[in-house]
């Protein structure tokens, strides 16, 4: 039996002036992590909470969009409750909502966002609409706030394979984007063809250790062609090979794959940076967990004498807490989000024209 | 005891607030797939209308569905996400019991049929009991034509409610002793939600808002499919 009245009624502190907001829930569900965090101020994570549901996933071998939605709404509570818990803090301490609004899976960004806005309303603190690759971009900066300006960022995931310049909070220049497949989904499609299971970053490059890089000659798509990227002509060149040579070592064809895909990444990432005079480079994404891919990068920017981040792999793929830090930087940008706001799966990156 | 409820299961979106006084204020809308931008405002706007705090609400109603999934799930987390941030507990109803609770007055057999796209029905039967309605059969997803079958054995005069009855209106016309609800009728309301609420906070059956399922009565494509082919 539950009482009908609650036995602690939540405190409510004076709304502070935006000015004065410090404590920010953030919220992520635009694919397939329930997340929830509390961050004060603009970098100081005092709790993230993820819950994967890579296990749900994984016999689909990709991320299914009505599976990931059932799963967000169960899950989010209980995460929620644990950030604000984690967070030392009570739900009275919260001074702001924020929620990922997009690009990302539309039924999966609306349980977020719905759950964000109706906390904003009880609470009565204003409610903060994040773009989910500014997220991204901006993670790197909540492990090491001192990162100089500007930036190049190399935000690889299973839907996104963007080059950006980061010249200040808010101002992105963008330098380069794939033209088809992301670079996590071509590990995906690769991994899946190949029967090495899901998700595909993690096997192949677990697999890679063990291959000869060079056994294979793929591809290397537009390599010396602008910034764009394009993995699709990859994926089939190896799908080729593997059906005109079944027998051929997998771990061979996984790390010449592995090869190919972090050659054309690193080679345009540092070509931006020189070309564009940044003061380093910066991974951001799930494929950032890639361990070649920050090997490789920290290798180019000491060659270059520009600073290299990698931001832990926990940092790199979504989490909640590079929303509730972009939700703060936002809030004070550009002042709450309205409560009649909802999500947009396309949702573009605000870019300097 | 303040109950508010919140509604979306169907193209319909309500918010009502209520108790023993019965329903104090309720808002509709029928923008279709909207609901995610019209719940935080309606409930505003409710609590508004009754001149009540939302930190007084004692307790969030909330329909469970069956109903269209998008739409629902935003009902349910926003519902879930202001039990949790007011500290109280909730009560899930069924979307179906919602359209059946509103024609209890008859003595009809009253269908409760909600369109489930890809020309089926969310549909359960219901009857009249002392001060409400009893569910007689499970709720079940089919076709227009399963549920006409189903009730074409049916000797007896039947009243049918819902969107699912009126879209697919024709299949249930050759039936004898049949009538189709009003338009008025046809989606789940708030109010209703909050009445048939109360009734249920009176027996003290409250769940934790991390307890409540959505009722979906399918599985996701990915799992029928998956079944399938491993089957
Ligand atoms: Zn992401």
């Amino acid at each position: 039996m539950i009482d009908q009245k609650p036995p602690n009624k939540i405190v409510h502190h004076a709304t502070p002036g935006i000015a004065e907001v410090q404590f920010v829930l953030g919220i992520e569900t635009s694919c397939d992590e329930t997340a929830a965090a509390v961050v004060s101020g603009s970098n100081n994570v005092l709790s993230s909470v993820i819950s994967s549901q890579v296990d749900l996933h994984a016999r689909y071998g990709g991320v299914v969009p009505e599976v990931a939605s059932r799963a967000h709404v169960e899950m989010l509570t209980p995460v929620i409750a644990q950030a604000v818990v984690e967070a030392g803090l009570n739900d009275g301490d919260i001074q702001a909502v924020a929620a990922t609004a997009g690009p990302g899976l539309i039924g999966a960004l609306l349980v977020g966002v719905s759950a964000a806005k109706s906390l904003a309303l009880i609470w009565d603190v204003p409610f903060v609409a994040v773009n989910h690759l500014e997220a991204h971009l901006y993670s790197s900066f909540l492990e090491e706030p001192d990162l100089e300006l500007p930036m190049v960022i190399l935000l690889v995931s299973g839907g996104h394979t963007l080059l950006v310049l980061m010249e200040a909070f808010g101002k992105y220049r963008l330098i380069g984007q794939t033209l088809d497949d992301a670079a996590g989904e071509a590990f995906d499609k690769v991994a899946r063809f190949m029967d090495l299971g899901y998700p595909g970053g993690p096997v192949i490059d677990h697999l890679a250790i063990t291959g000869n890089p060079v056994a294979v000659a793929f591809p290397r798509p537009m390599h010396d062609d602008g910034y764009d990227f394009s993995f699709s002509g990859l994926k089939t060149a190896v799908i080729n090979h593997m059906r005109k040579n079944p027998n051929s070592d997998v771990a061979d064809v996984a790390a010449s794959f592995q090869e190919a895909v972090v050659d054309v990444l690193i080679h345009k990432a540092r070509k931006a940076a020189q070309q564009f005079g940044a003061k380093g480079l910066c991974l951001s994404g799930g494929v950032a967990a890639n361990s070649l891919l920050r090997e490789r990068l920290l290798n180019v920017c000491n060659e270059d004498s520009i600073r290299g981040f990698l931001p832990s792999r926990s940092m790199c793929t979504d989490n909640a807490a590079m929303v509730a830090a972009v939700g703060w930087h936002r809030l004070h940008l550009d002042g709450p989000s309205p409560l009649d706001s909802g999500a947009d799966p396309n949702l573009a990156l605000p870019l300097l024209t | 005891m303040l109950i508010l409820g919140i509604e979306s299961a169907t193209q319909q979106v309500g918010c009502a607030l209520g108790g023993h006084e019965g329903v104090l204020a309720s808002a509709h809308s029928a923008r279709g797939r909207r609901h995610a931008e019209a719940i935080a405002p309606q409930v505003q706007f409710v609590a508004q209308q009754a001149r009540v705090e939302l930190q007084d609400v004692s307790c969030v109603a909330v329909d469970l569905g069956p109903g269209l999934y998008t739409g629902l799930r935003v009902g349910i987390s926003s519902a879930m996400a202001i039990a949790y941030a007011l500290g109280v507990p909730m009560i899930g109803v069924s979307s179906l019991d919602l359209l059946a609770f509103a024609v209890r007055h008859t003595n009809r057999l009253i269908v409760a049929a909600i369109d489930a796209r890809r020309s089926e029905l969310f549909y359960a039967c219901y009857r009249q009991v002392p001060g409400g309605i009893q569910r007689i059969t499970k709720a079940q997803v089919g076709t227009p034509h399963d549920l006409a079958t189903e009730l074409s054995a049916a000797n007896e005069e039947k009243l049918l409610v819902g969107d699912g009855a009126r879209r697919y209106c024709e299949d249930f016309d050759r039936l004898q002793k049949t009538e189709i609800a009003e338009q008025g009728l046809a989606h789940p309301s708030a109010s209703s939600l909050v009445q048939l609420a109360h009734a249920r906070a009176l027996r003290e059956e409250f769940v934790k808002p991390w307890e409540l399922k959505p009722i979906y009565l399918r599985m996701p494509d990915a799992d029928i499919n998956w079944n399938t082919h491993n089957s």
